[in-house]
């Protein structure tokens, strides 16, 4: 079952892995989300949200469905944590 | 298990005078702190995440000092799950009842009908109550996962305390 478990997780990450080749090149100028996405964030956050940290509109605005899963996740992990490790004596 | 009632008084967490002032001295200025890094979310590095680790990190401090069960006078367990639910279910329920209002899922300013404000003005505050729910949702979470680690579940005494029951019997 730990093999099996440990094969999973190895082919999970060389996959992972494997899909960080079609990133767009490190720093580069000309790639899409430099060129889209980044410039309307920074000349549009301000105006589109009255937020002026552009980190926070990302975050909780443009990109909010993925704080939502960071918040679920830690949730998840605290439940499980919980799940495994509570043991009350009068239960 | 038997143990010597040396090893039992060994076991008994003591009270350290400058360690308890101090710690009693620093908590309410660190949640202070805390809740200044989430509210100030909007003008200022930080929100809930690290608001909410650092007043999560106010109470274990707190636990570390004063013993488990005394955290748990201030904070009880019961208060500790509703809160991390509360915190998780307010950021899924806004953006819910975002897409029920007729905007899309997330869409903050669709709150507008509830609050006729400018909906520009309803995507800051939008960003503002989620961040409430992710800083209640971390903290709870931060607080019960140092809970569980540090009593192996039992939730009586921190981290060399392996049973406080077991001590008290044998004393």
């Amino acid at each position: 079952m730990k093999s099996l478990a440990l094969l999973a997780t190895l082919v999970t990450g060389a996959l992972l892995l494997y899909g960080t080749a079609d990133f767009a090149a490190w720093g580069d100028p000309q790639s899409p989300p430099n060129r889209n996405i980044s410039v309307h964030y920074v000349e549009q956050a301000v105006k589109e949200t009255h937020v002026p940290n552009i980190v926070t509109a990302v975050l909780g605005d443009y990109r909010g469905y993925d704080t939502m899963f960071e918040l679920v996740v830690i949730y998840s992990a605290g439940m499980a944590v919980m799940g495994i490790l509570r043991r009350r004596e009068d239960q | 298990m038997r143990i010597s009632v040396q090893e039992a008084r060994d076991r008994i967490p003591h009270h350290d005078i400058i360690l308890e002032t101090t710690v009693r001295l620093m908590v309410p200025f660190i949640q202070l702190y805390g809740l200044y890094v989430i509210v100030h979310g909007h003008y200022s590095p930080g929100g809930g995440f690290q608001g909410g680790v650092i007043l999560g990190a106010s109470v274990i401090l707190f636990a570390l000092a004063f013993g488990l069960p005394a955290s748990q006078e201030y904070l009880s367990e019961g208060t500790n799950i509703l809160m991390a639910n509360a915190g998780a279910l307010i950021f899924t329920g806004i953006a819910v009842l975002c897409a029920l209002l007729g905007g899309m899922f997330l869409d903050y300013s669709a709150l507008v009908k509830i609050l006729p404000i400018d909906p520009i003005s309803w995507r800051s505050h939008g960003i503002f109550l989620v961040e409430v729910g992710v800083g209640m949702g971390v903290m709870m979470i931060m607080i019960s996962i140092y809970w569980d680690m540090a009593s192996a579940g039992h939730l009586d005494e921190g981290l060399h305390m392996a049973s406080a029951s077991q001590t008290d019997k044998v004393l």
